[in-house]
């Protein structure tokens, strides 16, 4: 997977598609959204594609537990950091979008404070790993620490805004606008939208994972 | 590999079936960007999407050769 071109092509073509169809493709009319429907597309992507990078992360957090080789607190750290990326990318779009529609850039909404206090959980795991000077107990802590971050983040995200009014779709009444996913939508946004950001995003982590494990390399040739 | 893509993929394609189902309740004319669609100009949105997407994949592209090229160097 690491070194395998395949994928990476799918990756471009399945984004090239999504921003083509993206735009090109017909949405349902609806009050409010109107066109800004197509954010599905990018924005709640943004979402979707940082799920599956901090559960990798997690995954290979957990690994490292078990057996402590330092390869899987590279996975394990790489793969968090770009889903903190993508996870960045889709509260300030999130917000951009919310100014257009809901009026504000930021109304203290209970998904965009869920997801805020799960970003800063994440932005923590990698202030308190640069806390710790040694690299064995920096990483059996980052794991445990992440394994602590992941638990938090489906609540934060998902379960607790669905408890109470919400302006994001599925609260308590609240925004009728994404009840079904239109079939006009569908096949942009499964097919292309979520696995075309989420290779985007793993190809960018495995370069990074590359370069670590080169340093890594050049440490102990020395 | 391709096994598990090829699943991933009939599973994406039994949830677009799945919704295809559904119909459209709408019955109130809703203000769209139909216009801009008429006079062409949502191409230009589109074109430039394709550019800046263009240059990012060209960009991690390079960043992927360099860093085979280092890897090879240090086997």
């Amino acid at each position: 997977m690491l070194r395998q071109t395949w994928w990476k092509i799918l990756c471009v073509i399945l984004l090239a598609y999504t921003v083509i169809w993206g735009f090109l493709g017909s949405v349902p009319a609806k009050p409010i959204v109107n066109e800004t429907i197509r954010n599905l597309y990018f924005h709640v992507a943004m979402w979707f594609a940082m799920m599956i990078f901090l559960t990798v992360s997690v995954v290979y957090a957990v690994r490292y537990l078990r057996k402590p080789k330092h390869v899987n607190d590279i996975y394990s750290l790489e793969y968090a950091k770009v889903g903190i990326v993508f996870g960045t990318l889709g509260i300030i779009t999130g917000s951009e979008w919310a100014g257009f529609t809901w009026g504000a850039f930021w109304s203290n909404d209970p998904k965009q404070l869920g997801a805020m206090i799960a970003m800063l959980i994440y932005y923590a795991y990698l202030v308190f790993r640069n806390g710790i000077p040694d690299p064995d107990k920096r990483a059996r802590l980052g794991a445990v620490y992440n394994i602590f971050a992941y638990a938090m983040l489906f609540p934060t995200i998902w379960i607790l805004p669905r408890m109470v009014e919400s302006l994001h779709p599925g609260g308590m009444g609240g925004n009728p606008a994404f009840k079904d996913l239109d079939p006009r939508m569908a096949t942009v946004w499964l097919v292309g939208a979520i696995p075309g950001w989420t290779l985007l995003g793993i190809w960018i982590a495995t370069l990074r994972i590359r370069l670590q494990l080169l340093e890594e390399k050049k440490l102990y040739n020395i | 590999m391709y096994k598990k893509f090829w699943t991933l993929l009939f599973f994406c394609w039994v949830m677009v079936l799945r919704v295809m189902a559904q119909t459209d309740t709408t019955n109130k004319p809703v203000e769209m960007a139909d216009g801009l669609r008429a006079n062409g100009k949502i191409y230009v949105v589109v074109m430039v999407l394709v550019t800046i997407l263009a240059g990012l994949i060209f960009y991690v592209i390079r960043l992927d050769r360099k860093i085979g090229r280092l890897e090879k160097e240090s086997k």
